[in-house]
């Protein structure tokens, strides 16, 4: 059979180094955007990108993942030569999770506490948290203007993320901790969508799936979601029911003012 | 008696009537509550346990049991060897083991990863076993190269012991290459996905067949004095070993080229070793072919993506599929790595969803195309299983535990 004409005008959605941004299953993303597409009929193709090839800039979604500090730097160094900035600056959507969202702001910490320069493209800049990682269920209450609701997934990590003025918060944190300061998780900013949600995100919060399609292709039509429906049902229930203890074991000192400093 | 000895002895006769007392409560099987109270009236009590025997370490995040269990079936070939069985690979199990049998000089104990400078500082092994290091419980344990780092510091130095370690897995040379004595052997790598930037200096692995080496620092894979090609292993002198296990998947010739390696060091010739592996038809449940509801019944066990990888190339065509997955503390908390594994594989296939996370499963099974149904009995979901044929069931570490019990073996 010959090349299907339709790959002409597939989506295209770039899973940025899955091999160094995917440690807890955020390779998922990509999937789940692609098969949410060709279910309603729309096609759709997943590059990934591999560590020593260019970034496809002509991708239409950008999708970026959890890993570790070593990973982080190295991902930094390959998207340092402008791509990204000019992917952001074409308005792509790009949708990030704990360290893609690190690595996208203005520095993140690595090693032993070393300043490590970001991509630059999302006004935020990340530090540790003070005392224990935050590992656990992450209950989001959606930014009002994004409208998605409860969003639920599971956070693994120490940072603790400062939001300059020009991004704004993606969710207000139910439970959990989030950015760790202001009790918000992840930032919006031009077509960057970040947060520290895995599970990964968009297996588990469908909505804010179609939420980043629609960027990209426009309205879609509805599609049964009753397993994802009855997994969200399953995991509100299970943080709800963890609530006291579970708040206390997470509790820590409220956040210093850190408006003066970085 | 001096005092020590003294203390000993009344640590082993504590925790032998905790254990005795956790079992007649039905508690549990006692191994670790019996090392807990043995450990906390004599801290020294696994240094003294082990002291005068000669003992492997068997370490890794995928086949510790299976490769301990090849193992022990090889040196027994030579005179009664001490193991600890039943999973318990923490300082309190190994404790319990080691005590509970005072005369086996030679002993083999598969070791928690994170664990081995703790236990190799009290035992003094004569050889340490390295199988692979992969991503699992990252709730626990947050990242994997940091294990390989400590690893390495407990096996530089002058009185480190023999170390037996995988050549193909970049994180498992990078323990092993500060060590003196290292017999290389290239057990295989089929999980890449955590070894893709450099362990030692954090640049690009460049991967060309078998071999690889860092971009930055020229870490790279040792010649291997072991090798596996298919089902034969071959030996430093070039001798090749046909092996035949009962066990099935190409990871576990792998595993018995590392074990077979491992028994070298106490004399035991490869062609017996192999031998003595090869009678080995499940190990603690895990490929153990059974029968419920009139219908054949095959155990498989992973425990994270590289193990679920492995489990998913053993599942045999024409089968019925069983996937289930619990998130309890033994298992990780967090099941987000069920998007790490290639269920994919098993589109155009049926699999029933179960476990305590079935919602995960089926979500996933969802999105990878593989029709599916989702059954909370564990015992239900096998009489599910499409077909009227054998049925595979993968499971994690609890949920495993579970159908053990379940399908009659535990």
């Amino acid at each position: 059979m010959a090349e299907s004409p339709r790959t002409e005008s597939a989506v295209r959605i770039a899973l940025v180094f899955p091999s160094l941004l995917g440690t807890y299953g955020d390779g998922g993303n990509a999937s789940v955007l692609a098969q949410r597409l060709r279910w309603r009929g729309i096609p759709a193709d997943v590059i990934d990108v591999a560590i020593d090839a260019p970034l496809p800039e002509q991708a239409d979604l950008f999708v970026l993942g959890g890993g570790e500090d070593a990973a982080q730097t190295l991902a930094v160094s390959k998207l340092a030569d402008g791509s990204m900035r000019r992917v952001v600056d074409a308005g792509k959507t790009v949708f990030a999770v704990c360290a893609g969202f690190q690595i996208l702001g203005e520095s993140f910490l690595v090693g032993r506490g070393e300043v490590h320069p970001g991509l630059g493209v999302l006004d935020c800049r990340t530090g540790r948290l003070p005392g224990a990682r935050a590992v656990g269920e992450l209950l989001d209450e959606s930014a009002a203007d994004l409208g998605l609701g409860v969003l639920t997934g599971y956070e693994n990590h120490g940072g603790l993320t400062t939001l300059g003025p020009a991004a704004s918060p993606f969710a207000t944190v139910r439970q959990g901790i989030g950015n760790g300061e202001g009790g918000v998780d992840g930032a919006v900013h031009d077509g960057i969508v970040a947060t520290y949600l895995h599970g990964p995100a968009l297996a588990r919060n469908p909505a804010l799936a179609d939420h980043l399609l629609g960027r990209v292709v426009g309205d879609l039509a509805p599609l049964d979601d009753h397993e994802e429906d009855e997994l969200r049902r399953e995991r509100l229930a299970f943080v709800r029911r963890q609530g006291r203890t579970w708040w206390r074991r997470q509790w820590r000192p409220p956040a210093r003012d850190t408006s003066a400093s970085p | 008696m001096t005092e020590t000895t003294a203390r000993y002895a009344l640590a082993k006769a504590a925790g032998r009537a905790a254990a005795g007392l956790s079992r007649l409560t039905g508690r549990g099987g006692g191994t670790t509550i019996g090392g807990r109270v043995t450990l906390l009236v004599d801290p020294g009590a696994l240094s003294r346990a082990a002291a005068g025997r000669e003992l492997a370490l068997v370490t890794g995040t995928n086949g510790k049991t299976t490769t301990r269990t090849m193992l022990v079936a090889a040196l027994r070939t030579r005179g009664p060897v001490v193991s600890n069985s039943g999973g318990a690979n923490l300082p309190t199990g190994l404790t319990a083991a080691l005590s509970n049998d005072r005369d086996s000089p030679i002993g083999v104990l598969e070791v928690d990863e994170p664990f081995l400078p703790q236990v190799a500082a009290a035992v003094h092994p004569r050889a340490v076993v390295l199988l692979n290091l992969s991503r699992d419980q990252l709730d626990r344990y947050a990242e994997v190269r940091r294990l390989a780092a400590i690893w390495r510091d407990t096996l530089s130095g002058p009185d480190a012991p023999s170390v037996i370690a995988n050549a193909d897995d970049p994180l498992v040379v990078y323990g092993a290459s500060a060590a003196s004595d290292v017999t290389w052997v290239a057990a295989g790598q089929t999980w890449t996905y955590d070894s893709t930037s450099c362990p030692a200096c954090g640049d690009v692995l460049r991967r060309d067949g078998a071999t690889w080496r860092s971009d930055g620092c020229g870490l790279h894979r040792p010649d291997p004095h072991w090798k596996v090609d298919g089902d034969e292993v071959i030996d430093p002198a070039g001798r090749r070993h046909h092996v035949t296990l009962a066990l099935p998947g190409q990871v576990n010739i792998g595993n018995a080229a590392l074990a077979g390696a491992a028994a070298g060091a106490w004399g035991v010739d490869a062609e017996t070793a192999f031998a003595a592996m090869a009678r080995i038809p499940s190990v603690e449940g895990r490929y153990l072919e059974t029968t419920h509801a009139g219908r054949p019944v095959r155990l498989l066990l992973a425990k994270n993506p590289a193990g679920w990888s492995e489990a998913l190339r053993m599942a045999r065509p024409d089968t019925g599929l069983v996937v289930a997955v619990n998130a309890r503390a033994a298992d990780g908390r967090d099941p987000s790595w069920l998007w790490d594994v290639p269920f994919e594989v098993l589109a155009g296939r049926h699999a029933v969803a179960t476990g305590e996370r079935s919602r995960d499963v089926a979500v996933r099974l969802r999105y990878a195309g593989v029709d599916h149904a989702r059954v909370d009995d564990l015992a239900a979901a096998v009489r599910a299983a499409q077909g009227a044929g054998p049925v595979e069931v993968l499971a994690n570490y609890t949920a495993f535990q579970r159908y053990r019990k379940v399908v009659g073996d535990g």
